[in-house]
């Protein structure tokens, strides 16, 4: 590692075919999927709530999150924690694989299509030796507003 | 500033040093010739002022410091405590206790108190000059002291002077730290820790703040007053690590000036020499020894501690994690039947629920906390209003979470202060009904079954059924036809509903604009609810109930299908189990005939969107939940049972979800969803 560059460390996981990042210092813990507590009346994509030692933490599903197909939980499933903004809240990706650091200045704008996910989540991409990483927005991912709208739809 | 680890303790403590004046002062003001109060204000102010001054609050300490003088007047029977006096005193409490919230919000506790400290002063200086000459005694010697290492203020000296009339020793203590020292910081602090508990550190040299910062070299010196012997000191100091060398030695204020000032200048002239000076030390103070240990005897009967009320949480937290866990093993020891498994278990079991209780009950504090604030209130209120109040305060000791005393104490303030503007009369008006002129205000508190009542009561005008009707119709919070319905309870919660204060009654003590509703809303947020009973002539009475805890509640547990949710028993009136056929239709509604009364049916399954999975029988089982006076039978498959849970919040990203107020884990590690069945009656 050189002195002037400044590194990341990232944590990637898989989802569907791409391979997103989330810097590390976010990130609380990885579980395996456990089982979890239906929330009613909440976005489709809010699977509900899980207990983490203790601390009920609610679990939103990144697929219907990106409006993926959802796929069956696979022994590969894992809930990735993390904390935006004071919220914490578990992801369930596909995979978790790996942990890299990536050069700051090696991440670039996100290119007008990347895959099917919305670029408004997305805050760059890198690449890393033959990958390509997805770095993630995280606050707007985990943004409240289209939560918010779906419940003053049904009440 | 901010990482000070002295900070929280320092204002902490002066916080309850400013409490136990400011109750000593209202207990002065009744006997005003009690000098034994007056000895404990006085200790409560001086060990303030050591604080203050410790900590390099200037102002802080200087006002105290006046306060204290005229204080130490009144102790000598130099002047007479009188109202005007005292107003001075309390006035002078005030602006400390101003100065020590400024602190504790980040600033630095300066505060413009100029004419406190004249006032002080006057008295002072109006009515015993004798004390004044011994003002400028003592100012003259600091002239003197100045010249040693230590620069001692007029402040600290007095805290010196005081200390050595207590047969205290004053020592000064260099510490040096090896050269090697990593955390220079943490040994310090270690040190100033060793040092707290022997006695009180009045002086540092560079100042504290430095020290934590470590901006000094390897060397500090610090003043300490305390009952300890010097070696006791130095040894003491010796357990802490990386630590070089110690001296201690008297730092007399008084008859040892002429004396003392060589070997301190020696001391600052080469660090080395004093080892000297330590050796010939100890002699000296052997004399005095015999003197001091009564007292040191005495400082070991404290047994409290402090502790940050986030780390019970985290306490509480692992504990819940040990109940989950406990649950698995009684599950897993049925299962596989084995006696000494199951033996074992269930001793842990029991243990657990000691455990359980004693962590709730560390949460628990007496409501005096917020309690003991009001009788300084009531004072000044009464004298704004010109009115005569006598505040009786009763069952100071009834004990709350610690969550819920939080919360109650602006609610209290609001009643208090509504009862006595718009409660009490004025003198004249109760002497002309015939009552006595002085007002009679009831705080009262007592624990019934899971709650706490708090009572306020006044024997004043009461509240008058029409001019509560009149105003409510005219700020449309009812209409004519309404009230004229309304039994009178029914109208004095009338002035706890929103729109009824409004903004053109605004006066300097009760209604900021805001209302009684804002108290009931504070209360039910709280769980609680408040009620009104009111005679003309006779006064009121406001009544609260509330939850001796937030964070553990009884809960009825009930299926919705294969989904699991918890029920607050607090809102449950009872369950019940009808035939299909007793259901009955109104207006399009399921409604069924609850003990003479139509009660809505509310289908949960439906509500929450429960995937069907149970087949239907042909009962329906119903919890009957209430809002004030509107029922509703919430409708769920089964009734598991009663249950105290933790009350745990969804988090922030989950906030606000229809119906449902928070979750809770049971005992198989699951989490279940608490409702909120406010939301459900509509």
């Amino acid at each position: 590692m050189t002195e002037e560059k400044t590194m990341i460390k990232v944590i990637v996981f898989q989802l569907q075919d791409e391979e997103y990042t989330i810097p590390v210092d976010r990130v609380g813990s990885i579980e395996r999927m456990m089982t979890y507590t239906r929330v009613p009346r909440t976005a489709s994509f809010v699977k509900g709530v899980i207990n983490l030692r203790g601390v009920v933490t609610p679990i939103i599903d990144l697929r219907e999150r990106f409006g993926l197909e959802s796929v069956e939980d696979s022994e590969q499933t894992r809930i990735i924690t993390v904390t935006i903004n004071g919220m914490n809240v578990g992801l369930i990706v596909d995979a978790a694989n790996d942990v890299l650091d990536i050069e700051e200045d090696s991440i670039e704008p996100p290119p007008e299509v990347v895959g099917t996910v919305e670029a408004e989540y997305i805050q760059g991409v890198v690449k890393f030796e033959q990958r390509l990483l997805i770095l993630l927005n995280m606050s707007k991912v985990l943004s409240g507003d289209d939560v918010k709208q779906l419940q003053e739809m049904d009440v | 500033m901010d990482n000070n680890p002295y900070l929280e303790v320092f204002i902490d403590e002066s916080k309850e040093h400013l409490q136990a004046i400011n109750d000593n002062l209202l207990k002065l003001e009744q006997n005003p010739n009690d000098l034994p109060i007056v000895n404990e204000v006085f200790r409560s102010a001086h060990t303030l002022k050591g604080m203050a001054a410790t900590m390099g609050y200037q102002d802080l300490a200087n006002l105290t410091h006046q306060m204290e003088n005229v204080l130490d007047l009144i102790r000598n029977e130099k002047i007479q405590v009188d109202e005007s006096v005292l107003d001075v005193v309390f006035d002078s409490v005030d602006d400390l206790e101003a100065m020590v919230v400024d602190i504790s919000e980040g600033g630095q506790g300066e505060r413009n108190v100029e004419t406190v400290v004249a006032k002080l002063y006057a008295i002072e200086q109006g009515e015993a000059v004798a004390d004044a000459l011994q003002q400028t005694e003592s100012a003259s010697e600091d002239v003197h002291n100045e010249e040693t290492k230590l620069e001692v203020d007029e402040f600290t000296m007095a805290v010196l002077e005081q200390s050595a009339d207590q047969n205290l020793h004053n020592f000064e203590i260099s510490v040096s730290l090896r050269e090697d020292c990593m955390l220079k910081a943490a040994r310090v602090y270690m040190v100033f820790e060793v040092l707290e508990q022997l006695g009180e550190v009045v002086k540092s040299e560079p100042a504290v703040e430095q020290l934590e910062n470590e901006e000094f070299d390897t060397r500090f010196t610090v003043l300490l007053v305390t009952a300890a012997e010097q070696e006791e000191v130095v040894s003491k100091i010796h357990k802490v690590s990386e630590i070089d060398q110690v001296e201690a030695k008297e730092f007399s204020v008084r008859e040892d000036t002429e004396s003392q000032p060589e070997p301190v200048q020696e001391e600052s002239s080469s660090g080395t020499q004093t080892a000297t000076a330590v050796a010939t030390k100890p002699e000296k103070k052997q004399e005095e020894k015999p003197k001091e240990e009564p007292k040191e005897t005495k400082q070991v009967a404290n047994k409290t501690i402090r502790i940050n009320i986030d780390r019970l949480d985290v306490l509480m937290n692992l504990f819940e994690e040990l109940v989950i866990d406990r649950g698995r093993l009684e599950q897993i020891s049925n299962e596989l039947n084995h006696n000494e498994l199951q033996e074992t278990v269930e001793r842990m079991s029991r243990i657990s629920g000691d455990l359980q209780s004693i962590i709730l009950n560390m949460r628990m504090v007496p409501i005096e906390q917020v309690f003991n604030r009001f009788p300084r209130m009531v004072r000044q209120l009464s004298r704004d209003l010109n009115k005569k109040i006598d505040l009786q305060i009763v069952g100071a000791e009834t004990e709350l979470d610690r969550t819920v005393i939080d919360e109650i104490g602006d609610p209290l303030v609001h009643l208090i202060r509504n009862a006595l503007d718009h409660g009490v009369e004025s003198p004249e008006e109760r002497l002309a009904k015939g009552k006595p002129e002085t007002g009679t205000l009831e705080l009262k508190a007592y624990h019934s079954g899971n709650h706490v009542f708090i009572e306020i009561s006044d024997d004043g005008g009461g509240i008058k059924r029409e001019k509560v009707i009149e105003k409510a119709v005219n700020n449309g919070v009812v209409t004519e036809e309404q009230a004229a319905n309304m039994n009178d309870k029914q109208v004095f919660e009338l002035i706890m509903s929103s729109g009824f204060s409004t903004a053109d009654q605004i006066s300097d003590v009760s209604g900021r604009g805001v209302g009684l509703d804002v108290v009931k809303n504070t209360i039910e947020s709280l769980g609680g609810n408040i009620s009104i009973d009111s005679a003309v002539d006779q006064g009121s009475v406001f009544s609260i109930q509330l939850p001796l805890t937030l964070s553990i509640i009884s809960v009825m547990l009930v299926e919705v299908q294969k989904e699991k949710y918890a029920v607050p028993l607090s809102s449950i009136i009872e369950t019940a189990i009808v035939k299909k056929e007793d259901i009955m239709h109104a207006h399009n509604k399921k409604v069924i005939d609850f003990r003479g009364k139509v009660v809505p049916l509310v289908f949960l399954k439906d509500i929450f969107e429960v995937p069907e999975t149970v087949e239907a029988d042909d009962y329906y089982s119903l919890v009957i939940v209430r809002k004030g006076d509107k029922m509703a039978g919430l409708v769920v498959d089964s009734f598991i049972g009663q249950q105290e849970v933790v009350l745990k919040s969804l988090g922030d990203y989950l906030s606000g979800v229809f119906a449902i107020s928070g979750a809770t884990i049971l005992g198989d590690g699951q989490v279940a969803l608490i409702l909120d069945s406010n939301a459900l009656i509509k």
